[in-house]
C-alpha cells in the first residue's frame, strides 16, 4: 500500500486529463498481454454482434402501439400484452374506483424506503412509521373502518406481491429477533419452544406451509369462521421468514464477545436494557447484510402463493401467456417479469450495500 | 406401479379424513352460505383459453366461468356476483372439500374414482371431451402406435397420464414423459421439441393449436383414447346445492333446445301462450325453482344474463374467438351430438 502511494503521484500527475486516464485504464485492464488482448477482442466482437440484435429485438423493432396480436411485428418483441394489460398486472382485479388506495399503499411502502436513507430523521418517528406501515397498508388495501371492503379474490398482480413482501418484511424482523432471543434464553420452557418452532419451520418447505394455510386451517375452524386467504398466506410468509431470521440474528448474538454482556451487567442493566441498548444494536449492524438477503428471498417467495390460488404477478403473467389474445408472446411477458423482480431486488441489495457502508463509516 | 398405488391410497385416506373433518365442522348448507356471503366462490383454472381465463379487462371468460355466472344468476340474481378463485390441478379437490370454494368448474372429468373417494359429487356434463395427441409434422406420425418409445409432454395430476399408461401398457409399448404443471410452459416445451407429442384433452389441444403461429406444423392425431365428460363438481353431502348446480347447467342446455336465448327470453317470460316446456323452464308454469329452494325465475335469470348453451359456446369457443372449436360431440342430441338435458318439469 505504502509503495503505491509513494509512486502514484510520480506516475499520475494531478493534471492527467480524463482522456489520458481512460486510455491508461484501457491499456492496463483490457490489453495487458497478448492473451488478454485476444480475449478482449473476442468479447468485444461478441458484444458487437449481439447487442445490436438484442436492442433491435427488444426496443428498436419492437411493437409498442396497438391493441391486438395482429399489430405485432413477428420478428421482434411485442410489448403489447404488457402494455394492454398494465392495469391487470399492477392492480389485478381491484375495483377501478378504488385504485387510488393501491397507489397510496405503494407510495407508503416506497416512502419507508426513502425515509430510511435520511440519517438525521428522528429514530422514534421512523420506528412509528415502520410499525404503522403494515397496518395502514392492510387497512388501505383490504378496507374496513370507513373504506369499502375489497374481497381477497380481487387481489392479484403487483398489489399482491408488494403487499405480501412489504408487510412480511416488517413483521418478520421483530418476530425473528424475539425468537433468537428466546432461543438463547436461560428459561428452559421458552428456549425449548423457540428451538422447536425454529427447527420445525425450517425443516418444512414453504410450499407445504402454504398448502396447510390454504387448505387445512379451514377444516379445523367452526363453520362461518373463515380467515381471509390473503391473511393466512401473509401469516405463513411472516412465520416462515421469521424462523430463518432468528437463526441469522442468533449467529450475530453468538459472535458478540461475552465482555459486552458482563459490562452491561456491571452497569446494572436489566435483560431488556442490555439487549436493547447494548447487544442488539451491535448484532443488527452485523447481521444487516444477511437479513436483507432474506428480505430479497421473501420477496421472491411471494410468488409461491400461486400454488394456493392467489394470483400474484406471475399468475397473471401465465394467464396472459395462455390467453387467446396474447398466446405466443411468453418471452416478452417473462422478460417483463424478470425486469420487475430485478428492479425491486436490485434496489434492495443496493440499499443493503448503502446501509453497510453507512454503518462501516459510523464505526470508524 | 406398486409405489404409486401406495401413495394414492395414502392420499385418499388423507382426503377422506379431511372430508370427515369438513363434514363435522360444516353444518350449514352451501346455499345458505352462498346467500349469506352474497357471492358464489367458483374454483376455475387461470390458464385455459375458452374455458376459464382472464381477458384484457381483467374479466374471467370461458365456458367454465360462464357456468359459474349462470349459477350466480340463478341463486343470487346477479351473474356478476361470482368470486373466481384460481385453482391448480393438484389443489382443486382439496379446495372444494375444505369449503374454500362452493363449486369447482375447472374442466374436470367425471370419473367413478373421484366421486367414490374424493368426497365430491359430479353435477352435469358441461362439455364432452376426450384425450387426444398433437405431434410435430416433421416426425410424420400417422397413428398413436407410431409413438412407441417416444417422449410425451403432459401435466401432472390429470387423468391423461393414467390413460396413456393404460393404452401403451396394454400394447406392450414403452414411453417417456416430460411432466410440467403450467400449461403455457407445457406447450412451449412441446413446441421447442422437448417431447415428440403432447397429450391433453382435445379441447385444450385444439384451442392452443389454433393460437400457434403455424398450426399446420403440429397435426392432431385422429385417435381419441378416452372419454372425458367435463363439468362442475360440488362437495359431497349437500343434495340441495348439488341439484342447483346440476340443473342450472341443464336449464342452459334446455334453453338452447327450446330456442330460448338471452334476446327472446323476456318476451317468452311474459308470453302466456308459450309452450308448456318453455313455461316450465322459465317458471311461469309449475314450481321447479321452489323445489330447488330457489324462486321460480331462477332459470329465466340465468338465461337472461348468461345466454343459453349455444350462446355461451359461441362466445367462448366460436369462430370469432380465434379458437374456433367445432361443436361435434357438444351439439344437442337432436342435432347428432351428445348434449341431452333431462326434462325440467
Amino acid at each position: 500500500m505504502n509503495e503505491l502511494t509513494h509512486i502514484a503521484p510520480a506516475r499520475l500527475p494531478p493534471q492527467a486529463t480524463f482522456a489520458v486516464r481512460t486510455s491508461r485504464w484501457v491499456r492496463q485492464s483490457m490489453f495487458p498481454s497478448v492473451g488478454h488482448s485476444l480475449l478482449t477482442l473476442v468479447v468485444l466482437a461478441l458484444l458487437a454482434w449481439c447487442i445490436p440484435k438484442a436492442l433491435n429485438w427488444l426496443v428498436l423493432d419492437a411493437t409498442f402501439v396497438g391493441s391486438t396480436r395482429d399489430a405485432c411485428n413477428p420478428h421482434a418483441a411485442c410489448w403489447l400484452p404488457v402494455i394492454e394489460r398494465w392495469n391487470l398486472f399492477v392492480y389485478g382485479f381491484y375495483p377501478e374506483a378504488q385504485r387510488w388506495r393501491v397507489n397510496l399503499a405503494f407510495l407508503l411502502a416506497v416512502g419507508a424506503f426513502v425515509l430510511l436513507f435520511f440519517k438525521r430523521l428522528d429514530r422514534r418517528a421512523l420506528l412509528a412509521y415502520l410499525v404503522m406501515l403494515p397496518l395502514l397498508m392492510w387497512w388501505l388495501l383490504k378496507g374496513g373502518a370507513g373504506l369499502p371492503g375489497v374481497s381477497s379474490t380481487q387481489f392479484a398482480g403487483m398489489t399482491v406481491t408488494v403487499m405480501l413482501g412489504t408487510i412480511g418484511m416488517i413483521f418478520a424482523l421483530p418476530l425473528g429477533i424475539l425468537l433468537a432471543l428466546g432461543r438463547r434464553s436461560k428459561k428452559p420452557v421458552i428456549r425449548l419452544l423457540c428451538v422447536l418452532y425454529i427447527e420445525l419451520v425450517r425443516s418444512v418447505p414453504v410450499i407445504s406451509l402454504l398448502f396447510m394455510a390454504s387448505l387445512m386451517i379451514q377444516l379445523f375452524l367452526p363453520p362461518g369462521v373463515a380467515f381471509d386467504i390473503l391473511l393466512r398466506v401473509q401469516v405463513v410468509l411472516i412465520l416462515f421468514t421469521a424462523a430463518y431470521m432468528a437463526e441469522t440474528v442468533r449467529g450475530g448474538l453468538q459472535s458478540l464477545p461475552k465482555g459486552q454482556y458482563e459490562a452491561a451487567q456491571a452497569l446494572g442493566f436489566g435483560y431488556w436494557k442490555t439487549m436493547g441498548h447494548i447487544i442488539l444494536p451491535q448484532v443488527l449492524r452485523q447481521t444487516i447484510p444477511p437479513l436483507l438477503t432474506q428480505f430479497i428471498g421473501l420477496f421472491k417467495e411471494t410468488t409461491l402463493v400461486m400454488v394456493v390460488g392467489v394470483l400474484d404477478i406471475v399468475g397473471i403473467a401465465s394467464s396472459t401467456a395462455a390467453s387467446a389474445e396474447w398466446a405466443g408472446h411468453d418471452h416478452e411477458i417473462y422478460i417483463f417479469l424478470a425486469l420487475y423482480f430485478f428492479i425491486i431486488c436490485f434496489a434492495l441489495s443496493r440499499y443493503a450495500r448503502h446501509l453497510e457502508n453507512h454503518l462501516e463509516h459510523d464505526r470508524s | 406401479m406398486h409405489k404409486v398405488n401406495g401413495l394414492n391410497a395414502l392420499l385418499k385416506t388423507c382426503s377422506l379424513a379431511l372430508i370427515l373433518f369438513g363434514a363435522c365442522t360444516a353444518q350449514a348448507g352451501v346455499l345458505e352460505n352462498v346467500k349469506a356471503h352474497g357471492s358464489l366462490r367458483c374454483g376455475v383454472a387461470s390458464d385455459k383459453p375458452g374455458f376459464s381465463i382472464i381477458d384484457n379487462q381483467g374479466r374471467w371468460t370461458g365456458m367454465d366461468a360462464d357456468l359459474c355466472r349462470g349459477i350466480a344468476a340463478a341463486v343470487l340474481g346477479d351473474a356478476n356476483k361470482v368470486e373466481f378463485i384460481a385453482t391448480t390441478g393438484k389443489n382443486r379437490f382439496t379446495a372444494l372439500a375444505s369449503g374454500e370454494i362452493d363449486v369447482l368448474s375447472r374442466s374436470t372429468s367425471w370419473t367413478a374414482d373421484r366421486v367414490a373417494s374424493l368426497g365430491v359429487d359430479f353435477t352435469a356434463i358441461w362439455f364432452y371431451d376426450g384425450q387426444g395427441f398433437m405431434t410435430h409434422a416433421e416426425d410424420k406420425i400417422a397413428k398413436l402406435t407410431d409413438l412407441a418409445g417416444a417422449t410425451f409432454c403432459l401435466s401432472p395430476g390429470t387423468t391423461s397420464e393414467q390413460n396413456l399408461a393404460d393404452y401403451f401398457g396394454k400394447r406392450g409399448l414403452t414411453f417417456r414423459t416430460v411432466v410440467i404443471e403450467k400449461s403455457p410452459e407445457l406447450f412451449a416445451a412441446f413446441q421447442k421439441g422437448r417431447c415428440n407429442a403432447i397429450t391433453n384433452d382435445m379441447s385444450g389441444l385444439a384451442a392452443r393449436r389454433a393460437l400457434f403461429n403455424k398450426p399446420d406444423d403440429y397435426p392432431l392425431l385422429p385417435e381419441v383414447i378416452s372419454k372425458e365428460p367435463l363439468g362442475a363438481y360440488v362437495a359431497q353431502g349437500d343434495a340441495v346445492w348439488r341439484n342447483i348446480v346440476t340443473w342450472t347447467a341443464y336449464a342452459l342446455i334446455t334453453a338452447e333446445e327450446l330456442g330460448v336465448d338471452s334476446d327472446n327470453v323476456d318476451k317468452l317470460h311474459a308470453d302466456k301462450t308459450a309452450s308448456a316446456d318453455v313455461a316450465r323452464l322459465l317458471g311461469t308454469d309449475g314450481n321447479v325453482g321452489k323445489a330447488f329452494s330457489l324462486d321460480s325465475d331462477w332459470a329465466y335469470r340465468a338465461i337472461k344474463q348468461v345466454g343459453n348453451y349455444a350462446q355461451i359456446y359461441d362466445r367462448n369457443l366460436g369462430p370469432q374467438t380465434g379458437l374456433n372449436f367445432p361443436r361435434e360431440m357438444n351439439r344437442l342430441w337432436k342435432d347428432g351430438g351428445l348434449l341431452y338435458a333431462p326434462p325440467i318439469r
